[in-house]
């Protein structure tokens, strides 16, 4: 194996990982401040894909910009959401019971989303064509594929966005507090109950808008969802739980993980060299590689 | 005791009465397709019953289940696919294997608490579905075997699977009556709702999770081979593997109940056949059908009732009088019990040697000695973040100390797991009381006196006899959130009594009490002390330890400043200028000698 193989998978692996990143930021933001486990956050992602889509077939809007269009729309959704359930399984009262009342709710979300699209859009697969897709650009040895490119330089600039709102903003700073100290953010006046909202928000247009990014060279399918979720997960308690830049190299690091375990082990067992990543990484050092435990953001 | 156990036999007429309305039911039903669905609600019930067992009872929810499912029916199959091994011997082997598989899941995830424990369980299924796929079992058929085909679970009529997973399920509902009932049982319950208090209790916290993780696999097991050969006839790694295999599971326990051996029975009953009927009539034109339903009653379940419907419904009936037998010994359940003797008074029973405990170099204790002898009441005073509770910490195991030794009847004690250092004599308090709030008074003091009678009638006794002897005798079906501070302080005694220590370490018992209540108090401690049993009390109420103890020891700065009788150590300037302040120096100066 060459020196330019290690690059091009080294490469492609960033640039999925890219990807990887902005989806985990959602589901760690909502986690680093709700302290719920969304399991219904890759049926939103796949929901983002599809309204790019529909964008793109519909009104030839380019995805690129689709999956930043459909950000508001998604914003109010995980807004509404929030409002109509997550607030019943949130705030006071046993934390073991709130775990599984808050698993009980994202995981029926996730069946009647994922289903129903079934039901609505039947289980095609389907693609948006781009003149990118099947470019490349072509540095020195390394073949860096146009459409996974543009998305990780999306992936990159949103998740910038979502870094300088949390530290430069007064809005971004109440949330933090309401995730680091709920109780006494109450009495500094912050609403917990609206940060909750905000985050729930944001963290399901983030990966709304990521699934947009992905729908540039990934099939969309209405059972795309189950794939990704877990790679979240991964990402998220990789980088540790609550951390927001920690959920960010989380995501890139799978991406490299899956890239590079390609070059040890035959395909099908790509994953395999993920799930044992993170399983180590979960006996070794269960608050992650960047969080300190269960600090927030 | 012959009431207990008589209830217990009672309990079992339940059990029954399902096996019969499903062999009724089973004789009943014409239709090849009614009889799917029964197997399938038998199926599901066991696999929520197998989930209930980790997730229900001992509260560690595993997101992995599958796990255990699949490997029954992987190693089942292919025993017959390879050497044409009969599924009923192939049984036995998928759930050895599943039982091993536990083990080696366990070792190393129970080191993980709560949302960690969940999210690593994710991992191990989806690890067997890539490998399942590499090795080539993609899609692994079972073979007709026409001439036997009883020897090979291959039957015609629909009635024989029907009760097959029948089976499966009565021994799994016989298997956590018998959990619910059992020491075990009490010890799950226990560290659920605090893990800590159950491990000073003498739960060996890490045995107890690793059984009921055995036990939750081995139904699991045996019900996906079942499933493979009822339901499936091809194994492919996404059907016994896949996230519905989880899903269903999730959905039967969580809508049922979680924690109580009807709410999987009660969920399957009622979602499965749903979902099915549902399937077979819209499902060619709705795929999907089923995922909304399934999803719609779990939202609607949080919305509506989210204990799950057996809770909901048992919260209807009318509260039942727990047979509590009148009379009790209530002198037996004191030191002696566990068959050591309290020792002479005078002779050491406790030896703390040079012990020091530091948290990023805060040193909490700096070479700390003493020695606690037999039938004493020893005080622990000094100012607040003098290391008081550290040293408690270190006496009872939840922390191992940087230097030194404890040494308890002459054995080193240091780096034995706090439920270790319980069953061998050492019980505590908490500074602030530590309870299983689910569980009643009595069931609070029955998880230590588990420590050292196996049977629930014994153990039954024994706790009564400890709430007897503390006073709390009428509070025994009462729940911790409905007491006082003063019986949550006894209730927690009581516990620590009912495990037959030689050695009590209270932390602050008379905190927060009135007037009354630490009187109260102290004639109990006193008591216990009388009975033989050891005690070393932290405490801030002065004119309290003055009164009780019979030597004090006063640290500082997790430093030993003073030791000796109450009266020296008080009127020992240097302790009162730096510890106790310039006003006691007035105080005690105006004491009659």
């Amino acid at each position: 194996m060459s020196v330019g193989d290690l690059l091009q998978y080294l490469v492609t692996g960033l640039l999925v990982g890219g990807v990887y990143a902005l989806m985990s930021i959602g589901l760690g933001l909502i986690f680093g401040v709700m302290r719920v486990v969304n399991f219904a956050q890759g049926d939103f992602m796949m929901l983002g894909m599809y309204l790019t889509y529909f964008l793109a077939t519909g009104y030839g809007v380019d995805p690129l910009l689709g999956a930043v269009v459909i950000i508001p729309p998604f914003f109010l959704l995980g807004l509404g959401v929030h409002r109509a359930l997550l607030v019943r399984v949130t705030g006071g009262g046993d934390p073991q019971r709130l775990m599984d009342a808050q698993l009980i709710l994202t995981l029926g979300l996730s069946l009647i989303i994922t289903n129903a699209t079934t039901m609505l859009l039947t289980p095609m697969p389907r693609g948006i064509k781009t003149a990118y897709a099947t470019q490349a650009f072509v540095v020195g040895p390394v073949l860096l594929n146009q459409a996974r490119s543009y998305a990780f330089l999306m992936a990159l600039l949103l998740a910038g966005a979502v870094y300088l709102f949390l530290t430069r903003t007064d809005l971004g700073k109440a949330l933090r507090a309401a995730a680091d100290e709920p109780e006494a953010a109450g009495y500094q006046g912050i609403d917990v109950r609206a940060m909750h909202g905000l985050a729930f928000g944001i963290g399901i247009a983030l990966v709304a808008a990521a699934g947009g990014l992905l729908a540039t060279y990934h099939p969309i399918e209405p059972t795309v969802a189950v794939n990704f979720i877990v790679l979240m997960f991964v990402a998220v308690v990789v980088g540790g739980l609550g951390s927001i830049p920690g959920a960010f190299a989380g995501g890139l690091m799978i991406g490299l993980v899956q890239s590079l375990t390609l070059l040890v082990l035959p395909f099908q067992l790509q994953n395999v060299g993920v799930f044992i990543a993170f399983l180590l990484v979960l006996y070794l050092r269960p608050q992650g590689l960047f969080g300190q435990r269960l600090r927030a953001v | 005791m012959v009431g207990a156990r008589a209830s217990r036999l009672a309990g079992l007429v339940p059990i029954g009465l399902v096996v019969l309305l499903g062999l009724v039911l089973t004789l009943v039903l014409g239709e090849r397709h009614h009889h799917r669905i029964l197997t399938l609600v038998f199926v599901w019930a066991t696999m929520g019953l197998a989930w209930n067992i980790i997730s229900g009872y001992a509260g560690q929810t595993s997101f992995g289940h599958q796990a255990f499912f699949g490997i029954g029916a992987y190693v089942t199959v292919l025993l017959v696919v390879g050497v044409r091994l009969t599924p009923w011997l192939g049984l036995i082997a998928g759930t050895l294997a599943a039982v091993v598989a536990a083990v080696l899941i366990g070792f190393p995830t129970f080191r993980l608490a709560g949302i960690y424990f969940a999210l690593a369980t994710l991992a191990y299924p989806l690890i067997l579905r890539i490998v399942m796929d590499f090795l080539g079992y993609q899609e692994v058929a079972i073979p007709m075997v026409r001439d036997r085909p009883t020897l090979f679970m291959q039957f015609k009529d629909p009635r024989a699977y029907d009760v097959l997973a029948l089976a499966a399920l009565g021994g799994t509902l016989l298997l956590s009556h018998w959990i619910e009932g059992s020491r075990l049982g009490y010890a799950l319950r226990a560290l659920k709702e605090n893990e800590a208090a159950a491990e000073a209790a003498g739960v060996d916290t890490f045995r107890a999770k690793m059984t009921a993780y055995m036990l939750s696999a081995a139904p699991a097991a045996v019900i996906g081979a079942i499933y493979a050969h009822a339901i499936l006839f091809v194994v492919t790694p996404d059907a016994v593997f896949g996230t519905l295999v989880i899903v269903q599971t999730l959905v039967v326990c969580l809508v049922g109940g979680v924690g109580s051996k009807w709410g999987p029975v009660l969920g399957a009953a009622i979602m499965v056949p749903m979902s099915e009927i549902l399937d077979a009539t819209v499902g060619d034109r709705l795929p999907g059908i089923q995922g909304v339903v399934y999803g719609s009653a779990l939202v609607l379940m949080i919305l509506f009732a989210p204990e799950g419907i057996y809770w909901r419904l048992r919260a209807f009936r009318p509260s039942r009088a727990v047979d509590t037998p009148t009379e009790s010994a209530p002198a037996a359940i004191m030191a002696g019990a566990a068959g050591r003797s309290p020792g002479a008074p005078g002779t050491a029973l406790l030896d703390v040697r040079g012990v020091s405990k530091a948290f990023l170099g805060l040193h909490a204790l700096e070479d700390v000695s003493f020695t606690v002898h037999a039938r004493e009441i020893l005080g622990v005073i000094g100012p607040n973040g003098a290391g008081k509770t550290t040293l408690f910490n270190v006496l009872n195991g939840f922390l191992s100390p940087d230097a030194g030794e404890v040494r308890y009847r002459d054995e080193p004690i240091t780096g034995l797991r706090p439920n270790a250092i319980c069953r061998r004599g050492v019980a505590r308090t908490f500074q602030v009381v530590r309870t299983f709030p689910q569980l009643t008074v009595l069931e609070n003091v029955l998880v230590g006196a588990f420590v050292h009678e196996p049977a629930l009638a014994a153990a039954r006794a024994r706790a009564l006899a400890a709430l007897a002897a503390v006073g709390l005798r009428s509070r025994v079906d009462a729940l911790p959130g409905g007491l006082t501070t003063l019986d949550l302080r006894l209730m927690e005694l009581a516990r620590a009594l009912a495990t037959g220590p030689d050695l009590i370490l209270l932390d602050e018992p008379l905190a927060g009490l009135s007037r009354d209540g630490v009187d109260a108090m102290m004639a109990l401690v006193r008591r216990v002390r009388d009975a033989g049993v050891s005690v070393v009390i932290i405490e801030h109420t002065m004119y309290a330890v003055v009164q009780l103890v019979d030597r004090l020891v006063v640290l500082d700065h997790g430093r030993r400043v003073a030791e000796g009788a109450p009266n020296d150590v008080v009127r020992d300037p240097a302790v009162i200028e730096a510890y106790l302040g310039n006003k006691w120096l007035g105080r005690v100066a105006g004491l009659p000698t």
